[in-house]
């Protein structure tokens, strides 16, 4: 009755690919982690490592000695660090955006690409959380962040300061999506559980599986618990971006203070996010063989969304221009007439490049269709992101109101292994998470090949 | 107190529907139907109770947004004022960032660890599987063997009847019960 093969009308296209059953997901998804890691996946982790220890080196060395390492000075006050920061934070936006957001909008297709991407999420926060911490001038200090009684007073921290609402955002969204995440994983590891071989794998997967066992009244509570966690994650991947950008909004100098950066943000960190997706969705569905699932109309909806927030971005640096003009203020039209012609006009224009021009070819099918090209563009697009946080901070301070004050920055070696270091972080853990855990989340995707059997018998 | 259970196991998901909603209409009690994922429509065929987690959610995101609004005017206005930028001590605007995150902390870690209570899911919990295929590809309805009026054929042809692959009967063990639900009871037919 439900096997063999099907043709499916044109509106019915299948989610999955390949006529899957469930015993055939449960299979394909928990291979890679019961079979032993390829030389790929060594070669990947290793390098990831390597890189993550060149930023530990780099970080301790710059801790230990102080910020005097890196090429701040009195006018630049803020280049790589606070750069970095909102770049991993904007990709962490993806992940929550594919979790929470399509959830909300029923789209189906998220299930084949949601827990990695929340997975994303959580490592990217994690990388982002550490340059805060790091740029403080004593980091060791960094609990003074935390609104506790202390016997300096007690002196309580500032809560009208846009630094403490992000201290605030981003451990309230890291929080949440560790949460959200865990939720979603619990009925995978128990699936995981009832086919672990050995020992220890029977214990870990037990211990996190929480001894769950399918029954519908729990079912029908965790579906509760995950649209409510959903709708608050919704919420907040704008509000912390907003928030984000506040930190620059907040401020009085020209080319920060304006109100077009909190939509513009959230707008780019969702940009910037989904080139990452695709960036770490095209490479694992290659070497894991999960074609069936992440399919060519997963690639194709996921490069339509880089489209729409990609314009959304190229109209926000349109906007900006203009107003600068209409503004006729001096200082305002000299900010964007310096960061189109000035010193650091080779970064302007990459990311002019990269974030609008180059997007651009996605609007034809056979370029969105074809994931070779598609992960070019992705890296393009994650290049040019993090240029464009770049731009903002280093072309807005280097030359502000005092033409006496302007000055110029250069990055030294120990920031460059920073963010080097950085993303050896995130791909390390991106890395042991394909190794130990489903990339895939099983009981979401069986749920959806239900529902394309579904839809089609409705209409037969 | 050990109760006598009749097991169904089937394959798809549409079928188990199907044996559940007829086995609902025909009144007897259905103790639980495992699954593999969340079946849409399931709940309602089991004749289950909207849950009362939306409301844990709002109780504390509520209370969590009170209480920190009152703590960021407490500090700084009432502990220690202090003067930064102008701006005056009761700046309520600029606490609404931080009071949202945190209404939004506290709501949703509340309504997980509400779930996991009532749910009784716990690190180190042993699980009670009626299949070790539930979490795989199986499906199954599990009724209680409540009285005299309990019909084993008759019930056993109702699965057959939406293609059950396996019937059993099983005797719950001491210490080994699935969880009594309170709702159990009013799992009977209440047209």
């Amino acid at each position: 009755m439900s096997t063999g093969a099907r043709t499916y009308p044109p509106a019915h296209e299948p989610l999955i690919t390949g006529d899957k059953t469930l015993k055939q997901i449960t299979e394909d998804v928990c291979a890679p982690i019961e079979r032993r890691p390829t030389w790929l996946w060594w070669v990947g982790f290793l390098a990831s490592f390597c890189a993550l220890l060149l930023g530990i080196a780099a970080v301790s060395y710059q801790v230990a000695t102080g910020i005097g390492t890196w090429g701040l000075n009195r006018t630049v006050g803020w280049a790589f660090d606070i750069t970095n920061f909102v770049f991993w934070i904007g990709i962490g936006h993806a992940g929550t955006l594919i979790s929470a957001i399509l959830f909300l909008f029923r789209q189906k297709w998220r299930t084949s690409i949601n827990r990695s991407a929340e997975a994303m999420t959580i490592f990217a926060v994690m990388c982002a959380g550490v340059f805060p911490l790091i740029h403080m001038g004593r980091p060791w200090l960094a609990y003074w962040v935390l609104p506790y009684p202390n016997y300096r007073g007690p002196l309580w921290v500032n809560f009208r300061s846009p630094l403490l609402w992000d201290v605030f955002a981003i451990s309230t969204y890291f929080t949440i999506s560790a949460v959200f995440w865990f939720l979603g994983l619990v009925p995978d590891l128990a699936t995981l559980r009832d086919r672990a071989t050995t020992k220890i794998r029977k214990f870990l997967f037990g211990l996190f599986s929480l001894g769950w066992d399918g029954s519908n009244r729990t079912w029908m509570r965790y579906e509760m618990v995950y649209l409510l966690l959903a709708g608050l994650a919704t919420p907040l991947v704008l509000s912390v971006h907003t928030i984000v950008s506040f930190d620059f909004a907040t401020s009085v100098i020209p080319g920060w203070h304006t109100t077009i950066f909190p939509p513009y943000f959230v707008a780019g960190a969702i940009f910037s996010g989904f080139g990452m997706v695709l960036t770490l969705m095209l490479v694992t569905r290659k070497v894991l063989r999960f074609e069936d699932y992440i399919t060519i109309g997963h690639i194709e909806a996921m490069c339509k969304i880089i489209i729409a927030t990609g314009s959304i971005v190229g109209l926000a640096y349109g906007t900006e221009f203009f107003m600068a003009w209409y503004s006729a203020n001096e200082y305002e039209r000299f900010v964007f007439f310096n960061r189109a012609l000035g010193p650091f006009a080779w970064a302007y224009w990459t990311m002019v490049l990269c974030n609008v021009i180059t997007p651009q070819l996605l609007w034809f099918k056979k370029i969105r269709s074809n994931p070779g090209i598609v992960f070019v563009l992705s890296l393009v697009v994650n290049v040019g992101m993090w240029f464009e946080r770049f731009v903002i901070i280093v072309t807005s301070l280097h030359r502000d109101y005092l033409p006496s004050s302007w000055a110029d920055y250069t990055p030294t070696l120990v920031e460059v292994s920073t963010l080097v270091g950085s993303f050896g972080l995130f791909f390390t853990c991106f890395f042991l998470f394909a190794r130990f855990l489903p990339m895939i989340a099983m009981g979401e995707v069986k749920g959806v090949v239900g529902y394309t059997e579904r839809r089609t018998n409705v209409h037969e | 107190m050990s109760r006598r259970l009749f097991l169904g196991f089937f394959g798809s998901e549409g079928d188990v529907l199907g044996a559940t909603r007829e086995a609902r209409e025909q009144g007897y009690e259905i103790a639980d139907v495992y699954t593999p994922y969340a079946v849409h429509g399931l709940d309602a065929a089991m004749g289950l109770r909207p849950t009362r987690l939306p409301w844990v959610c709002f109780a504390f995101g509520l209370t969590g947004g009170l209480l920190k609004v009152w703590f960021e005017f407490w500090t700084t206005s009432v502990s220690w004022p202090l003067n930064v930028g102008g701006k005056p001590f009761n700046s309520l605007p600029a606490f609404v960032p931080i009071t949202f995150e945190v209404m939004v902390l506290l709501a949703g870690v509340s309504t997980v660890v509400a779930f996991f209570w009532t749910c009784r899911l716990f690190p180190g919990k042993r699980p009670m599987l009626v299949d070790r295929a539930v979490t795989n590809d199986r499906f199954v309805l599990v009724l209680v063997e409540d009285s005299a009026g309990f019909d084993v054929t008759a019930v056993r042809g109702l699965c057959e009847k939406h293609h059950a692959v396996h019937t059993e009967e099983r005797v719950e063990k001491p210490g080994e019960e699935l969880r009594v639900w309170k709702e159990a009871a009013r799992c009977r037919a209440t047209f």
